[in-house]
């Protein structure tokens, strides 16, 4: 009997809560839709530029096995890999091939070797070799190196969001921020405020992370460890505006770990650690809404391409944007307890 | 201008997703005076109190305080609010959460601290100073945020239910303290369900269902009704025959 009213209880309860109702059906949805997205995406085609020498016959087989190829002359051919719009470059000279990969994304040198090796079977019987160099990483660049960059930026984002988030929303619930604006404290004094005291913290945690991913878990660092930095730095601060603007609209701490399904996880999936170029072309902007992505852009280019400041600022310049956004929405929503 | 009335209540209603929570309510409270706001919970008392503390908004209607249109960023400064619930820090101890208030209220330095001891005192909280408000017992935290209400010696002081939780002793000396500081020129709002502290009160309002149905002096009130107490005074106001 009290088992029975503890279940109708509990029913009741979800009843009156639809939210969590609605999470505990449509995120699981949501996210395995989103997976299906990324991993059953078209297979990779690769990009390859071809110099003067190598026979047209080669050419052919190239584009049978699927790869999308273009003439290019070496010295155009380096400058279409630095920006990323070509994955190798294959140059023939006295008889041997050259490769030269762009290399920073293991699985797509994989798949330009893979090529190469498939349409030179039924060319050369005597299995010529090619020789393979790398533009950026390595050979032995694993998996890890390339998306350790976006995971770096991920954990940086998850923390802090949900850190600012609990926190400000104890504030809301527990009368305390109602006290405040019965202070003379303006609105964007507690706004930045608690950036400036959670920006404290978060930058302790850059520190924690990106000194532990390099050098314990000795992942690839070809730039400055100051702009990865400045990068997590300045994600942590998007977080943080997300995370308090976004605690406007929980009402429990329950309600806020119910964004992380929403909010965080899709940002996983949409900010690079997947091939963003076998998704499905409808879906791919976005990733241009999602924070992570303009930071894992810029810790990929310092940790792997080992660019300077000019080739982030654009990315740094975004992540600021979403901070501006985000706080001086929350500012405006403070209005709801005080208008001035 | 009404000047001389230091609170100034015109007409205010409030709407609350389509339920009246208060309808059209005005009241003047004049410098030193005690007001006592009686009603049963979820009459509108909060709600009242708040829009005359600036953080909620009166759909209609005007608030003024001290001659000024509420709300008003500089009138913060005047006001010593003391809300319903102790809007406390558990993390932090008593001290630590009397200096981030005090700080709020620009008190800094010797004056800051001599500020605080003087309100811990004052609430009887001296040796409990360094306790962490999770290990407060209810009648504490009320008196603390008592004390963080005090602070900054404001013109008027807003308290919402301040005595819930606090044994007679302690509340007969803190209703001392409010005396003490009316007579000093304060002017004091105070929200009470418990009849024996209307009696306290110089002047009070009776609240029921958003109205405003009585104000006056607690003799008054019983003498106009012929009641033999407040609580009878109230419930004849109300409409209820007994």
């Amino acid at each position: 009997m009290r088992m029975r009213a503890l279940v109708i209880r509990i029913i009741r309860q979800f009843k009156r809560d639809k939210r969590s109702l609605a999470l505990m059906f449509l995120a699981p949805i949501l996210i395995l839709t989103l997976m299906s997205f990324v991993f059953n995406g078209a297979s990779y085609v690769p990009k390859l530029a071809i110099g003067g020498e190598v026979p047209e016959m080669m050419e052919k087989a190239f584009i049978e096995q699927g790869a999308e190829v273009s003439r290019a002359t070496a010295p155009e051919a380096e400058a279409l890999l630095r920006s990323g719009e070509i994955d190798a470059f294959i140059e023939a000279q006295n008889g041997q091939i050259e490769l030269l990969l762009e290399g920073s994304d293991p699985s797509v040198s994989r798949s330009v070797l893979l090529l190469l090796q498939e349409s030179m079977k039924g060319l050369s019987p005597e299995g010529m070799k090619p020789n393979v160099a790398y533009l950026h990483g390595a050979a032995d660049m694993s998996a890890f190196d390339n998306f350790g960059p976006v995971l770096v930026g991920f954990f940086s984002f998850f923390f802090v969001f949900l850190l600012s988030g609990v926190a400000f929303l104890r504030e809301r619930t527990g009368g305390t921020l109602e006290r405040l604006l019965a202070t003379p404290m303006k609105r964007y004094e507690i706004v930045f405020g608690y950036l400036i005291g959670f920006g404290l913290f978060a930058i302790f945690q850059s520190v924690l992370i990106a000194w532990y991913a390099i050098h314990v878990l000795d992942m690839m660092m070809a730039g400055s460890f100051w702009l990865v930095l400045l990068v997590t730095l300045m994600l942590a601060m998007t977080a943080l505006t997300l995370g308090t603007l976004l605690s406007a609209y929980a009402s429990n701490e329950f309600q806020m770990v119910q964004f992380i399904p929403l909010i965080v996880v899709p940002q996983v999936f949409f900010s690079g650690l997947f091939n963003m170029e076998t998704m499905a072309e409808w879906l791919r902007w976005l990733s241009w809404i999602m924070p992570l992505t303009y930071a894992a852009d810029a810790l990929r280019g310092v940790m792997i391409r080992g660019v300077g400041w000019a080739d982030i600022a654009l990315d740094l310049g975004v992540l600021s944007a979403f901070s501006i956004a985000f706080a001086a929405a929350n500012i405006a929503a403070l209005r709801k307890y005080r208008k001035v | 201008m009404s000047n001389e009335f230091v609170i100034s209540v015109k007409g205010v209603s409030k709407l609350y997703g389509g339920k009246t929570v208060l309808n059209n309510i005005s009241l003047d409270i004049p410098r030193s005076e005690i007001f006592g706001l009686l009603g049963p919970s979820g009459a509108g008392k909060t709600t009242l109190v708040k829009m005359i503390a600036g953080i909620e908004q009166a759909q209609a209607g005007e608030i003024e305080l001290l001659g000024t249109r509420m709300p008003k960023l500089e009138m913060m400064q005047q006001i010593g609010y003391m809300a319903q619930s102790d809007a406390l820090y558990a993390d932090l101890n008593a001290q630590e959460n009397l200096e981030f208030f005090a700080s709020l209220y620009g008190l800094i330095g010797t004056a800051r601290r001599r500020r605080i001891a003087e309100v811990l005192s004052l609430v009887n909280l001296t040796d409990d100073r360094h306790k962490t408000i999770g290990q407060f017992s209810g009648g504490m935290k009320r008196r603390l945020s008592l004390a963080v209400s005090l602070l900054h010696s404001p013109q008027v002081l807003i308290l919402d239910e301040p005595t819930v939780g606090i044994d007679p002793v302690l509340r007969q000396s803190i209703w001392r303290e409010l005396d003490a500081l009316s007579r000093q020129g304060t002017t004091i709002l105070v929200t009470t369900h418990v009849m024996d502290e209307a009696y306290k009160c110089h002047r009070l309002g009776m609240i029921r269902d958003g109205q405003l149905i009585a104000a006056g002096t607690p003799a008054g009130l019983m003498e106009e009704t012929g009641s033999e107490s407040i609580e009878e005074a109230f419930l004849k106001y109300g409409g209820v025959s007994q």
